[in-house]
Parts: structure tokens; C-alpha cells; sequence
């Protein structure tokens, strides 16, 4: 009986350090492939060592910081909305970002510091003032907080539209490749940036893993052992907004691999729960792999990595549902 | 039956002039109410009543607009959650299964207002899970997924979680729900096995039979208020019966049991 019961427990949590171990390698051997290590042991001139250092290296870094921060911010959204189907979009995110950024672009100029800077705080406003009107009496039901984000999002949507139309040309492409998602501007700051970020809000958000298991279970009996449902809500939801906000203002709200990178490792471990961890390493494993395919998909012409994410994610996503479709779970 | 508001509340669990409101309705307006301790209580009712919406208060699930519950003569609002949690636990009507969870995973998590936040399991948990998990009678599934049970071993699971928060007060709403019959027999005789344990079990049950058959105290309420409250055999009546349900019955001696048996009368 005792062998059972552990058996029980421990069963499904082998595969999960399987899994994340597994995501390492494959991040860093992706990483290393896109580092294009030939040039590294052939004689490099000056400007080789100048793209290796100052383009190629932070732009594999952020790849790997951003992926991890969109996708556990990914799957601390999908538990704490209970909802397969959450992702920092829920909260109008990716519209706040953008309307931050087309504000950074159109009417403040348009450095690359502003416009992360504008987009970072429209993001993070945009979800405080969804969590500000879905709040009632002291509490956010998830529903109204999805309810809400879509109807906040579709106004955000209007402004964006309007500020396209409103732009002149240049400035409309700008902000539209920001939209999309890119790497090409990683800088050092940026590298610095995401991992100050990582190492403040990952580790608080990574041991509420706890919390979210309990908290999956329905508000009532969450509450009954104990759980402060609306703290964990709030401050889990702060963490990974700021933490997608801070990795979306260096790479552009990069399609899917928040909403994608969850999926993939839950399937990947088989594990309930947040999967939190296996979801950041997927995550890294996913962006840097799509930045590699957005370079060399098409020789001679590079994709934005969203585009790249949009394709995988979106095709990913509808195998998804059709095979649970399949097997009568939707 | 008219508490004296003066003391303080004579049982570990209760309620004094409890009010809770909805957004533009309120369910339960100033209810008095004891759970005695050592007590099977049961709480019945028609739907909408409120039993379901006291329940909750009483696991202070619901903040209530007025009035307090008292967990041993303390006001629960302002007591920690997790000595709440240690203390009273509650089995919610739907609680949502984790995607992918095995039975002993499920169980194991009951175990989270004993654990802190860094701490794993520790051996003492290990031991209760399986306790728990033996009290109501799935050692053989703990390795299970739970999407593979049925309703009634998903049931026990759900109870056996409850068991593992290990506390003197268990609450249960509709615990019996979408079960057969037999399944229902079975899920409350595990919980009158509870109770003859030495818990205090609080129900919520819509067949009056098995209230009446299952509880040492009944409370009948209607329209957010009691009607009635204490032992089955005096307390559920025909009168009672026709004031709760407007249900013209009979009262007849369950030939089982000897408790009260509800049977509704014919209309022409």
C-alpha cells in the first residue's frame, strides 16, 4: 500500500526533471548552434568579434530571458484564471503594450528606450485597470477578469487603429515590427534588464507553485485550506505581468509563446499543476529556436521572431484543440 | 432555541445574527445558529434556501454583510487562515480536478495548511495521506489517474483530501450529489464513520431520509431562516415537512432505521 501511495505521488515527478533537464540541453545547443560557433575557432577580424559580442550574444540571451519570463508568466496566468486559454492577454496586455509603444513612437519620438519604456508601462496600466474594474467588493471572480480584459483590450485595439492611421509612414512600420515581435535590437542593457527582472520576480512566483496547486482547485476549497485567494491573485498577477512587461519592452509582445510554452510542457511532463519551471524552460527553448528558423528559414532574408511563434504557436494550438476535440474533452 | 446573546457561543462552531447578501439580494437575514459538538449535524432545506450559502459562511468561504460566525468562541473573520484551515475543513459541491492528478496527488493536497511555505512533504504527511486514503477505502487507486475513477471512488477521493487536512470539524455540501443510491449509502456511512470517530460532521443533504436515518442533529431551514433544529426523531415532523416544502406528508417509522420517514402524499 505504502508503495503505492508513493508510487502515487512520485510517479509524475521524475518526468518533469526529465523534461527540464532535456529543455537545458536543447536551449543551450540551440543557443550555440545560433552563436555560429565555426566563426569562433576560425581567425575573427575585428568586426566578427564586434557582431559576435555586441549583436549575436545579447540577441541569443534575450531570446532565452524573454522566452522563459513570457512563458511562466504564461502559466501563472493560465492557473490563476483557471483557463486553458489564459495568458497575459487576458489582462489586454499585448493591446497596452502596443499602445504604449505606438504612444512611444508617434508622439515621443521613437528611441528605442522610450518606446520600451512607453510600452512597458502601457502594458502594466493596461492590466491594472482591468484588475482595478473586474474587482468588486474586495474580489475578482476569473471569469469577470477574462470578461473584462477582452472588452479593455477591444477599446485598446480602436486606439491602436486609430494611432496607425494617425502616423506617417516610417513610424507605422516601426511600431508594427515591435508589434510583431523582434530580436534585432537586442543590446546589453537589454540583457541586463531581463535578467535583473528574472532574478527578482521568478523565484517568489516559482515557490507560489504551492499556492497554485491549491488555488486550482476552486476558489471555495482553496480558501478552505487556507489559501488567501485574492493576495496570491493580486501579487501573482503583478509579478508575471511585470515580468512579461519588462521581457515584452526589449523583444515586442512576442506572439504565442506565452499562451504555447505551457501547453507544451505540461504535455511534455504529464505532471498537474502550474508546471512553472518546465513552462520557463520550454519557453526559452521556443523563442531561441524560433529566432534560429526566423534567421535561417529563408536564406537571405530574416522573418521578426513573432511571426515565427505566431506560425508554430497558432498551428500548435489548433492541433491542440482538435485533438482534445478528438478525444471529447471540448 | 433562542440563543442568549449575552455569552458567548455555547459549541465550537456557530453563527450569531448571520446576514449575508448577495449583489441585490439577501439569502440569509440574522440566523442564530449552533453546530453541536460531537454532533452529525445535517442541514435540509428546499432549493435556495440558503443551507448551502450558511455551510459556506460557517467555512468562512462567504464574508458574511452581518453578524459572525464564532469558531471557539472567536470571531473566524479575524482568526488566521491557517488555523481556520486546521481547524474546520470543507468538501465545496463542485471542487475542479486538476488535469492529469493521480488519487494520492489529490489527497496530498489536503495536507497544505500542515506544510510551510518551502517545506515538502514531510513523513508525518506521508502517513496521514495514507491513512486517509485507507479510511475511505482507496488504497488500491492511490496511484490512479482521477480521471479514471468513477463518480463514487472520485467522490471518496474528494473526502479523503478533505479527511487529510486533519481537522475536528468537517463540513460536506451535498457530498451525496450525482451519486446512485448505493454510492450515497456508501458515502454516508463513511461519514457517519467519521463521526463516530469523534469528528463534528456538518452535511448538507436534499433526501430528508437519509438525513433523518444519518443525523444526531437536524436543521431545517426556508427562506434563509431555521424552521426547526435538534434531534431527527422530534424534529422532523409532517408540520415541518409541509412549512419547509409546502409538501403535504406522512411521517412513518423508517422499519430499518426506526428514524422518521418522509412519504409524500398522493395528489388527485
Amino acid at each position: 500500500m505504502s508503495r503505492l501511495v508513493t508510487a502515487g505521488v512520485t510517479a509524475s515527478r521524475r518526468r518533469p526533471v526529465l523534461v527540464g533537464v532535456g529543455c537545458v540541453v536543447l536551449a543551450l545547443g540551440i543557443a550555440l548552434a545560433s552563436l555560429e560557433p565555426g566563426s569562433l575557432f576560425t581567425s575573427m577580424t575585428s568586426a566578427d568579434v564586434f557582431v559576435f559580442e555586441q549583436l549575436l550574444l545579447p540577441r541569443v540571451l534575450i531570446a532565452l530571458l524573454a522566452g522563459a519570463s513570457l512563458a511562466l508568466s504564461g502559466a501563472v496566468f493560465q492557473s490563476l484564471t483557471r483557463n486553458p486559454l489564459g495568458s497575459p492577454d487576458v489582462l489586454g496586455f499585448t493591446q497596452g503594450a502596443a499602445t504604449g509603444a505606438l504612444v512611444g513612437v508617434t508622439v515621443l519620438g521613437g528611441a528605442t528606450l522610450v518606446v520600451a519604456g512607453s510600452a512597458w508601462i502601457g502594458a502594466v496600466a493596461s492590466a491594472a485597470l482591468v484588475y482595478l474594474i473586474a474587482r468588486r467588493g474586495g474580489v475578482t471572480g476569473g471569469p469577470r477578469l477574462v470578461l473584462v480584459g477582452i472588452g479593455v483590450a477591444a477599446m485598446l485595439g480602436g486606439v491602436n487603429d486609430y494611432l496607425i492611421t494617425r502616423a506617417n509612414i516610417s513610424d507605422a512600420a516601426q511600431a508594427a515590427l515591435w508589434i510583431t515581435g523582434s530580436l534585432d535590437g537586442s543590446t546589453w542593457s537589454g540583457v541586463v534588464l531581463l535578467a535583473a527582472a528574472a532574478a527578482i520576480l521568478m523565484p517568489p512566483l516559482i515557490l507560489a507553485s504551492r499556492a497554485l496547486r491549491i488555488f486550482e482547485m476552486g476558489e471555495d476549497l482553496a480558501v478552505g485550506l487556507g489559501l488567501r485567494t485574492e493576495l496570491l491573485r493580486l501579487s501573482a498577477l503583478a509579478a508575471a505581468v511585470v515580468l512579461a512587461a519588462t521581457a515584452a519592452s526589449q523583444t515586442g509582445p512576442v506572439a504565442f509563446v506565452a499562451l504555447c510554452a505551457p501547453h507544451v510542457a505540461r504535455r511534455l511532463t504529464r505532471a498537474s499543476g502550474p508546471n512553472l519551471v518546465p513552462s520557463a524552460l520550454v519557453g526559452a527553448v521556443l523563442l531561441v529556436a524560433a529566432d534560429w528558423l526566423a534567421r535561417y528559414a529563408i536564406p537571405d532574408r530574416e522573418l521578426p521572431v513573432g511571426a515565427v511563434t505566431g506560425l508554430l504557436g497558432g498551428g500548435y494550438l489548433a492541433f491542440l484543440l482538435a485533438q482534445q476535440r478528438r478525444t471529447g474533452r471540448i | 432555541m433562542q440563543p442568549n446573546h449575552a455569552s458567548g457561543p455555547a459549541s465550537r462552531l456557530a453563527a450569531r445574527r448571520l446576514t449575508i447578501s448577495y449583489t441585490h439580494r439577501t439569502v440569509v437575514r440574522e440566523l442564530d445558529l449552533e453546530i453541536p459538538d460531537g454532533s452529525f449535524t445535517v442541514l435540509i432545506g428546499p432549493n435556495g434556501c440558503g443551507k448551502s450559502t450558511v455551510l459556506r459562511a460557517l467555512a468562512r468561504v462567504l464574508k458574511p454583510s452581518g453578524g459572525e460566525v464564532f469558531l471557539d468562541g472567536t470571531p473566524i473573520a479575524g482568526l488566521p487562515s491557517r488555523h481556520v484551515a486546521r481547524t474546520v475543513g470543507l468538501l465545496p459541491q463542485a471542487p475542479i480536478t486538476p488535469d492529469g492528478i493521480t488519487v494520492a496527488e489529490l489527497v496530498a493536497r489536503g495536507r497544505y495548511p500542515h506544510q510551510g511555505p518551502l517545506r515538502r512533504e514531510s513523513p508525518e504527511d506521508r502517513r496521514v495521506v495514507e491513512r486517509c486514503l485507507e479510511q475511505t477505502g482507496i488504497g488500491d487507486l492511490a496511484a490512479r489517474p482521477m480521471a479514471e475513477l468513477s463518480g463514487g471512488q472520485r467522490q471518496r477521493a474528494w473526502i479523503a483530501m478533505a479527511l487529510a487536512q486533519d481537522t475536528e470539524l468537517l463540513l460536506l455540501d451535498e457530498p451525496t450529489t450525482y451519486l446512485d443510491l448505493a454510492h450515497q449509502m456508501d458515502v454516508l456511512d463513511l461519514c457517519a464513520r467519521l463521526h463516530r470517530d469523534g469528528r463534528t460532521v456538518v452535511a448538507v443533504l436534499h433526501d430528508l431520509n437519509q438525513a433523518a436515518r444519518y443525523a444526531t442533529h437536524l436543521i431545517a431551514m426556508r427562506d434563509g431562516a431555521i424552521l426547526a433544529a435538534g434531534p431527527p426523531a422530534t424534529t422532523l415532523t409532517a408540520d415541518l415537512v409541509q412549512q419547509a416544502f409546502d409538501l403535504p406528508a406522512r411521517i412513518i417509522e423508517d422499519p430499518e432505521s426506526g428514524t422518521p420517514l418522509v412519504i409524500p402524499r398522493v395528489h388527485r
